[in-house]
């Protein structure tokens, strides 16, 4: 062959080669930037369970526990909360809890442990699209949520309505209902948020 | 002396040939109008944020616990400030006044048609990117509506891929992670994209030559002897001159928002945003910045989460396809029929109400059937556009523009 003449399929072979080479080296470097994105050692220690004492909360009384940099709500139900409850299941999008995410020990109608049925334990996060619900505890016209209000939480942002059980109204911008976090009682008034074991 | 140095330059770089090309000898049609003052107001607000966004990182603290308290120590102990910050956050939403007029103008008389398909979608690139870098920046004074606007966007990510979500946030929640990164995307990454994106619009504009409110090519009537086009005029001294006055009556309004109303009732500063963000409460009322109201109120008028999410995605992607749906004969609307003024006239006015409707509370009863119908006429412009431009009974278009 004459030395002067192209070479055409050789030099299509090292513009390929040099090519993936070259695209391998570019995709290797970009790896520890992108992962220098992710949560970092310390974002995840920070995650660890949190004590609660819930012995100050009256029935009818809220309180917000700082979990995951999450608001976690535990709200002692009253009597009459607890049997608006059962009622509710019509105009539920998911009553049984089927869909949603929560430890199965709470996975019924009151959505709490059977050991302390009137005590809930949510993650106030909507499950739309994470803000934070209001209370809107009181049953009926007193919040402004109109005379047939059940009691509950009505998410500022896109308007989704929960239950006193943290389950979500039907046709609704939220799909599920209020997460359950995992949780454990150490004593009658004092729980863990974040775990269900008692030892860690 | 002069023309001695010039030379001197010319044979290193090539001054006069790109002053001559893009300015001194760029002919632009002669009949520009009033609308046609938002391309080079969008640059001006473009160079006046990157100017006072440079002199705000001067004092502002890119972390958790200290950037609420120094954007007040800027507003309160930091000589002009007040002055600089209130340019900045005002210039966000007149970038957004600005574009839209400019983006109006291009509806209007079809300059993203054939032979601007790319100028378009290079402007379409451009606001996109001009939306991250507002959502970025929106977090940065870490108040309530920050912490929350962000938690609410970056939950739209969380609900195609919590990894992705958690790769964006660096936390489980927004944190002190995610106002470091943002600062980095707000105050370097996009502004770079930004800068090199209107370099492309300008080039790919000057290509193929601006269009005019007729939508005729003014290169097709040259003067046979110096082949410049019979209706174009020099960019320069005629269209800068036209834009300096666009630009002083601009600078007259924009300093008479930040001197008198800089936070606009609420609608470019909100009310809570001057309270510190808290993880644990969010606002009562939270809406975006009013400049992404339409696409929020489309958001939240859709009962189904990954709908909803897709429906407001579309509603700003579906612009970049502008110039294959439209298949009318014409481009300007001085031409068009009755059909596409009123598919326009609804377009718009169902663009203002969702704008409005999205600043609205959720509860009010009218919010999300108001919303349906105007979200319908919206994608009604779009889809329905190949079938009513083509049915659309157009007039004559001149040879030559108008004047």
């Amino acid at each position: 062959m004459d030395k002067l003449q192209t070479d055409h399929g050789r030099r299509r072979f090292l513009i390929g080669t040099t090519s993936v080479i070259g695209g391998v080296g570019v995709a290797a470097l970009a790896t520890p930037f992108v992962l220098s994105m992710f949560p970092s050692a310390r974002a995840k220690a920070a995650g660890a369970p949190v004590e609660v004492d819930i012995s100050k909360v009256e029935p009818g009384m809220m309180i917000t526990q700082e979990w995951r940099g999450q608001p976690v709500w535990i709200v002692n139900r009253t009597p009459a909360m607890m049997a608006q409850l059962a009622k509710n299941a019509h105009f539920l999008s998911d009553p049984g809890s089927d869909k949603s995410e929560q430890p199965e020990a709470c996975k019924n109608v009151p959505r709490a442990m059977k050991s302390h049925e009137n005590v809930l334990v949510v993650v106030g996060i909507c499950t739309h699209l994470g803000c934070s619900p209001t209370e809107k505890l009181k049953a009926g016209n007193e919040g402004g949520m109109g005379a047939d209000w059940p009691g509950g939480f009505l998410c500022p942002c896109h308007g989704s309505k929960y239950d006193m059980s943290g389950r979500v109204f039907k046709s609704m911008p939220a799909p599920l209902n209020l997460k359950v976090p995992p949780y454990v009682y150490l004593t009658d008034t004092r729980l863990m948020v974040g775990t269900d074991k008692k030892g860690t | 002396m002069m023309s001695q140095m010039m030379g001197w330059i010319d044979a290193r770089f090539p001054l006069t040939k790109v002053w001559k090309e893009h300015l001194a000898e760029y002919y632009a049609p002669k009949n520009f109008n009033f609308w046609y003052y938002f391309g080079s107001l969008a640059l001006l607000v473009l160079v006046m944020q990157i100017v006072t966004g440079i002199f705000l990182t001067m004092n502002y603290k890119p972390d958790a616990r200290f950037a609420f308290a120094s954007v007040e120590y800027i507003m309160r102990d930091v000589d002009y400030g007040w002055l600089i910050r209130y340019m900045h956050s005002t210039g966000a939403s007149m970038f957004f006044v600005v574009v839209y007029l400019h983006m109006m103008r291009g509806l209007l008389y079809g300059s993203y048609r054939q032979p601007r398909e790319l100028v378009w979608i290079i402007g379409m690139a451009i606001y996109l990117c001009l939306m991250a870098e507002a959502f970025f920046g929106y977090l940065l004074p870490w108040g309530q509506m920050s912490y929350w606007g962000a938690q609410v966007i970056v939950s739209l990510v969380d609900a195609i891929s919590p990894t992705v979500a958690l790769w964006v946030r660096g936390d489980y929640v927004i944190a002190d992670a995610t106002l470091n990164r943002f600062f980095a995307f707000h105050v370097i990454a996009l502004p770079l994209v930004l800068v090199i994106l209107v370099f492309l619009h300008i080039v790919a504009l000057h290509q193929v030559g601006s269009n005019n409110p007729d939508g005729i090519e003014i290169k097709a009537k040259k003067d046979p002897e110096t082949h410049i086009p019979l209706d174009g005029i020099p960019f320069h001294p005629y269209y800068t001159v036209k834009d300096i006055v666009g630009v002083v009556v601009f600078l007259m309004i924009y300093f008479g928002i930040i001197f008198f109303a800089p936070e606009m009732g609420g609608y470019f500063l909100e009310e809570n945003n001057f309270i510190p963000a808290d993880p644990m409460q969010t606002p009562p009322h939270i809406a975006p910045v009013w400049y992404f109201t339409p696409f929020y109120a489309i958001l939240r008028a859709i009962p189904q989460k990954q709908l909803g999410i897709a429906a407001m995605g579309l509603a700003v992607v579906i612009f970049f396809l502008l110039p294959w749906l439209d298949k009318g004969l014409v481009k300007s609307i001085r031409y068009r029929g009755t059909l596409y003024k009123v598919a326009l006239g609804a377009f718009v006015v169902s663009f203002l109400i969702l704008g409005y409707m999205g600043t609205l509370e959720p509860t009010l009863w009218y919010v999300n059937p108001v919303s349906r119908i105007c979200a319908l006429v919206y994608f009604g412009f779009f889809l329905l556009m190949p079938v009513y431009t083509k049915l659309d009974k157009t007039k004559p278009v001149p040879d030559r523009v108008t004047s």
